[in-house]
């Protein structure tokens, strides 16, 4: 055993310096027309190779480390608790989202311009994770393409916006459903395949959709995107200094108050906020409906339930519309927020991103994956500084809670169904 | 009611299931019994529709159902369980048993958004058969634990529980009694006459177990190495020489 983690240890050390003294260890400068290679600084390479000896000490008492940071109470005060009564657990689960309710609806009024923008983004991200959720989380269809549907939500109402001089309102039931009605007939042909098949493939639709948008030059605009897009209106009221189009008024002139950006913002975080929370409503009765169980039940095990009469195809088929409809209300209103939109916003990255939350959260869990949504759309504004190191933070993190938390945040629980006693 | 005519199921080169026939009546247990391998199972996923049968004819009330969906096949109220127990098994055991009444459940999506008082109604309705299912296998306390942290036995009956809250006409059992220990057998074998008896079901099964088989049989059907080898009653399998050959080998 000792044998073997030493073996492992000086192999992973020498990996770490064959890897990184390369890239560190030289400098490049160029002199006149011709570059010469240098050797860094002493400091740099003396750093190289600390690195790689901690890299060894971690590899050779791996066991040990991990072993103790797994016993680390204090990281984890809940895990060692029974579990709480059912009704225990409802009152205080509906306690903290009445409080997080109420707090989300005064956040606009008390928080900066930026941090109100910066809230609205992660509502976004909450109605993507969530749709996301009963695609991966409940139905269990690894989709890598997701971003595609959020993408044809927000290009709908840009073109909509642009060609027929469609509102948000008009546009918002428009988006999503043509979402659903684009996951309706992608998820046709894929949903024979299973796991990594079904990932590749999905994944492949993503970029489809990305590179169609981007070469549609005389339509979409093509990489130069669509600008102009309309802000949403309340009651035929335009929250710019001046109204853009006949009919309506403006909203501080009807009010009487003077104008002010904020209102705008404030108005879509608002919409954002209502949007997002019907979204949570609608997918928690999913849920508990006979839809939502038939899609867990074929996550679980399909060939007991084609035997039970569930159609395998129906049931993939709802769980990947219904997904797809939610990313298209979340595309409507990042259309909205941006003003502006182009295939950059919808790369693969954002996929990764949304199932990233999710995985995060605890597949299937509602509050779990509100919560990564809120973390993993803030944290990168908090550690601005770090803006180099956001990506290596956002895996490194992945990795910690692959190890402390492999089921997520806070993973799905069953709900407890009280049978009436028979009489 | 059911009637299966010189089914034969063929996997490239090997015939697993060739011609075999079988009829079921109202109200009847019928066993399947055979060696290891002789294709009782394939029979069983022909009937169920998990295979294409590549020759024969399957009637179930008069209807021709083979090569239909399995899923369509399960709605008529032909309904089976698995050689391994096959329960959703991180889902509870009252979703295990509502999960398999969607059918009855099939409202609409509105109906049940807004939980209309008709949505309500029926999900209650499907709470009471679960519940009163539960208790005839035995297992209301286990009710919200996970169905994977049942016990075997459990598992088994939960299985067959399962099948039954879809209110099916025919049961088809595959080894019902695999893993279970003589005690556990012993309570199997009445809720299988049960369920002909009280529910008007009838029953084909695959087992191994014989004194199960030859105790609530009306008949049975022997197969070997895919061929039909004997058909009759418990007393007539008995005594059948075929039979005795194709289990003890030939003197």
């Amino acid at each position: 055993m000792a044998a073997q983690n030493m073996k492992h240890a000086l192999f992973s050390a020498i990996v770490t310096l064959i890897i990184s003294y390369p890239i560190l260890g030289f400098d490049l400068t160029s002199e006149g027309t011709s570059v010469q290679l240098q050797g860094a600084d002493t400091s740099t390479i003396i750093g190289v190779f600390i690195a790689a000896l901690v890299v060894f000490l971690f590899q050779l008492f791996r066991d040990t480390i991990m072993g103790s940071l797994g016993k680390l109470p204090a990281l984890s005060p809940m895990a060692n608790r029974p579990p709480m009564p059912q009704k225990k657990r409802l009152k205080v689960e509906s306690i903290l989202l009445t409080l997080m309710l109420i707090g989300a609806l005064f956040w606009p009024f008390i928080a900066s311009r930026g941090a109100v923008d910066l809230a609205t983004l992660v509502l976004i991200y909450i109605m993507l994770a969530l749709g996301l959720n009963v695609v991966v989380g409940l139905a269990g269809l690894l989709d890598l393409g997701y971003v595609a549907f959020y993408a044809v939500g927000a290009y709908s109402f840009a073109l909509l916006s642009q060609y027929y001089g469609i509102s948000f309102w008009f546009a918002l039931p428009i988006g999503a459903l043509l979402a659903a009605l684009f996951g309706l007939v992608l998820g046709f042909p894929v949903l024979r395949l299973r796991g990594d098949y079904l990932a590749i493939v999905t994944l492949g639709f993503g970029e489809i959709i990305r590179i169609l948008l981007n070469n549609m030059t005389n339509l979409t605009g093509g990489p130069n995107g669509i600008g102009g897009i309309p802000d949403p209106t309340l009651f035929g009221m335009e929250f710019g200094r001046r109204v853009k189009e006949e009919g309506n008024t403006s909203f501080h002139e009807t009010f009487g108050i003077a104008y002010a950006g904020e209102h705008k913002v404030i108005f879509l975080y608002l919409i954002a906020l209502v949007l997002a929370v019907i979204t949570a409503l609608v997918i928690r009765r999913l849920m508990r409906m006979p839809v939502g169980r038939a899609w867990e039940a074929l996550r679980e095990d399909e060939i007991a339930s084609r035997s039970l009469g569930l159609s395998r195809t129906a049931v993939k088929l709802s769980a990947f519309t219904i997904g797809a409809f939610f990313a298209g209300f979340a595309g409507t209103v990042f259309a909205s927020k941006q003003g502006f939109i182009s295939p950059e916003s919808f790369v693969f990255l954002e996929s990764a991103i949304i199932l990233a939350i999710v995985v995060l959260g605890g597949m299937g869990s509602q509050m779990g994956v509100i919560l990564a949504a809120i973390a993993v759309t803030i944290l990168p504004e908090l550690a601005r500084e770090f803006s180099e190191y956001r990506m290596l933070i956002f895996g490194a993190a992945m990795v910690l809670m692959m190890v402390w938390r492999p089921q997520g945040l806070m993973p799905m629980r069953r709900i407890h169904i009280e049978l009436k006693p028979q009489e | 009611m059911l009637e299966v005519k010189d089914l034969s199921m063929r996997f490239g080169g090997l015939l697993a299931v060739d011609q075999v026939s079988l009829e079921v009546q109202e109200r009847e247990i019928v066993a399947i019994i055979g060696p290891n391998g002789a294709g009782k199972t394939t029979v069983f996923n022909c009937m169920s529709g998990f295979y294409k049968p590549t020759g024969g004819k399957i009637l179930f009330e008069g209807k021709e159902i083979q090569g239909k969906p399995d899923f369509r096949i399960s709605r008529l109220g032909l309904v089976r369980t698995f050689q391994h127990v096959r329960l959703f098994s991180q889902m509870t055991v009252v979703e295990n048993l509502l999960v398999a009444q969607h059918r009855h459940l099939n409202t609409n999506l509105i109906s049940g958004l807004f939980k209309t008082p008709d949505y309500r109604a029926r999900e209650q309705k499907s709470l009471d058969r679960a519940a009163y299912w539960l208790d005839r296998v035995g297992l209301t306390d286990m009710a919200n634990r996970d169905a994977g942290n049942l016990a075997y036995g459990q598992q088994r009956r939960l299985e067959i529980a399962r099948c039954m809250v879809t209110e099916p006409k025919l049961l088809m059992l595959d080894e019902p009694a695999a893993g279970l220990n003589p005690a556990e057998t012993k309570d199997l074998n009445q809720l299988i006459i049960s369920l002909k008896e009280d529910y008007n079901v009838s029953v084909v099964l695959i087992e191994h177990d014989m004194s199960l088989v030859m105790d609530i049989s009306d008949r049975i059907n022997v197969i070997n190495q895919g061929r039909p080898l004997a058909c009759g009653t418990p007393d007539e399998i008995r005594h059948n020489d075929d039979v005795i050959k194709a289990y003890l080998g030939e003197a």
